[in-house]
């Protein structure tokens, strides 16, 4: 899966002898590390989750925001370097508002989508700009429907009916409880929704709806243990 | 009265947007006017912006021309970028937003109208200065002044195709006789699911209205005649 890129791995201006750009890779290796980020599109709207590894105990309950609100209709969430993905959010809020004054209507979310790749995407040409360390999930309801983007560190954007990135990517995609318990801390759950209930606009999942979720969530687990 | 042919061309005019019952009409004169002088007795104010989207022009041609041309040419750039029509919304936004940041050097009263699959047939004024409003029906140009009270009265709610392009034909007609900047022939296109579809009424297919002359076949008399003799009176 992975090898040594010796000498060619040093810039992103560099291909290697089979054609590979190495520090784009790399980039991608910063998101897989990180907690994981699921996005889901349903008949009805996007729910996206992230899993939010506690780093200290000193840490404020819903401090270290990963789901943003882009625009009204549609948010972002975060997998990867953190600093990375706040400059991201800041150019997807721009490109929106931008889009709408000169438009005069929301963005839909595929001009949105292709307006982050290339963004992220421009960040991969030039040897005195290194690539962005993260991954993004971008749901948005607009007159199309419920749409879910995700955009990796190369500037590639795919549409899905589910994604997901960071450590438990693999463990999500078959559906097994997504948080290694023996390996990580732990973590705090952040939600978000965008669909005909929450009158497509892009927030955070109600709290007696998400504590419900959750209890649901570990019965379920609490289940498969039992087996 | 001194004729100024070097005076700028104006298109005192009228022009109508009407929405219907599954989309819309849109209608015009036919005369440019050069202070007294018809520069254009046949133009075409309804220009095309896209496949679906088209605007009436009023006001100084020359500008109404170039606020146009800038649209289309926007517009043909994010059709392409969106993969799939433009609205009349974003084509009505496009062309307030050079009216608007252009109000001082700009004067160009145009009316946008068209049809796309989200919101149906729509109509949008954007008066001189640039304000930009979506109405059931705009009217707009020099002729318009005589019609306000006319739509008030004849105009309705989810008219057919027909009765909507007779209603257009009927109020550029009584407009042209009132206005003397506005004359000729009137055109009209009508936009909707089905696509687009011109049409020309000539001035001997228009009504007569009160104390108007019957239109003569004048040229071609003359033109026609052995000896050609000046008109007679």
């Amino acid at each position: 899966m992975s090898s040594i890129g010796t000498g060619y791995d040093l810039s992103v201006t560099t291909f290697s002898p089979d054609g590979r750009v190495f520090q784009i890779e790399y980039a991608a290796k910063a998101v897989d590390n990180s907690g994981t980020v699921i996005g889901i599109k349903c008949k009805d709207g996007i729910v996206m989750g992230v899993e939010k590894l506690i780093a200290s105990k000193m840490m404020l309950p819903g401090s270290n925001r990963r789901i943003h609100s882009v625009h009204r209709h549609s948010g972002m969430a975060v997998a990867g370097l953190a600093a990375d993905g706040r400059q991201i959010v800041a150019r997807a809020k721009s490109e929106a508002t931008n889009y709408e004054s000169v438009y005069g209507e929301p963005i839909p979310v595929k001009e949105l989508a292709d307006r982050v790749a290339s963004y992220v995407h421009l960040c991969t040409l030039y040897w005195w700009l290194r690539p962005f360390g993260c991954g993004v999930i971008l749901g948005g309801y607009d007159r199309d429907g419920p749409q879910l983007y995700m955009v990796e560190p190369s500037g590639v954007s795919y549409r899905y009916f589910g994604a997901a990135i960071g450590k438990g990517r693999q463990a999500a995609k078959t559906i097994y409880g997504v948080h290694d318990e023996a390996k990580d801390k732990d973590f705090e759950l952040e939600m978000s929704w965008v669909c005909d209930e929450s009158n497509r606009q892009h927030q955070k999942v109600p709290d007696e709806l998400l504590q419900e979720a959750k209890a649901a969530a570990k019965a379920a687990l609490e289940e498969m243990d039992a087996d | 009265m001194d004729l100024d042919l070097s005076a700028p061309h104006s298109m005192g005019t009228t022009i109508i947007g009407v929405t219907y019952n599954g989309g819309v009409v849109l209608g015009a004169d036919s005369r440019t006017s050069t202070g007294v002088y018809v520069a254009n007795r046949a133009s075409d104010k309804i220009t095309q912006l896209t496949d679906n989207v088209y605007v009436c022009r009023s006001g100084s041609a020359a500008d109404s021309q170039i606020v146009s041309d800038y649209v289309r040419y926007f517009l043909h750039q994010h059709t392409i970028q969106l993969g799939q029509p433009a609205t009349v919304k974003v084509s009505a936004n496009l062309v307030r937003l050079l009216s608007y940041s252009n109000k001082n050097m700009l004067q160009t009263g145009l009316i946008v109208g068209g049809w796309d699959k989200y919101e149906g047939g729509k109509i949008y004024g954007i008066p001189l200065g640039g304000t930009i409003i979506e109405q059931p029906f705009a009217i707009g140009g020099s002729g318009s002044s005589y019609l306000y009270g006319f739509f008030d009265q004849a105009w309705k709610e989810g008219m057919t195709k027909d009765e909507a392009e007779q209603l257009v034909v009927k109020a550029v007609s009584l407009a042209i006789a009132r206005d003397g900047a506005s004359g000729g022939v009137v055109r009209t296109v009508i936009i909707n699911s089905e696509g687009v579809t011109r049409n020309f009424y000539p001035g001997d297919k228009l009504p007569l209205w009160h104390e108007e002359l019957e239109p003569q076949n004048s040229l071609l008399d003359i033109l026609n005649a052995s000896s050609p003799e000046p008109m007679n009176i």
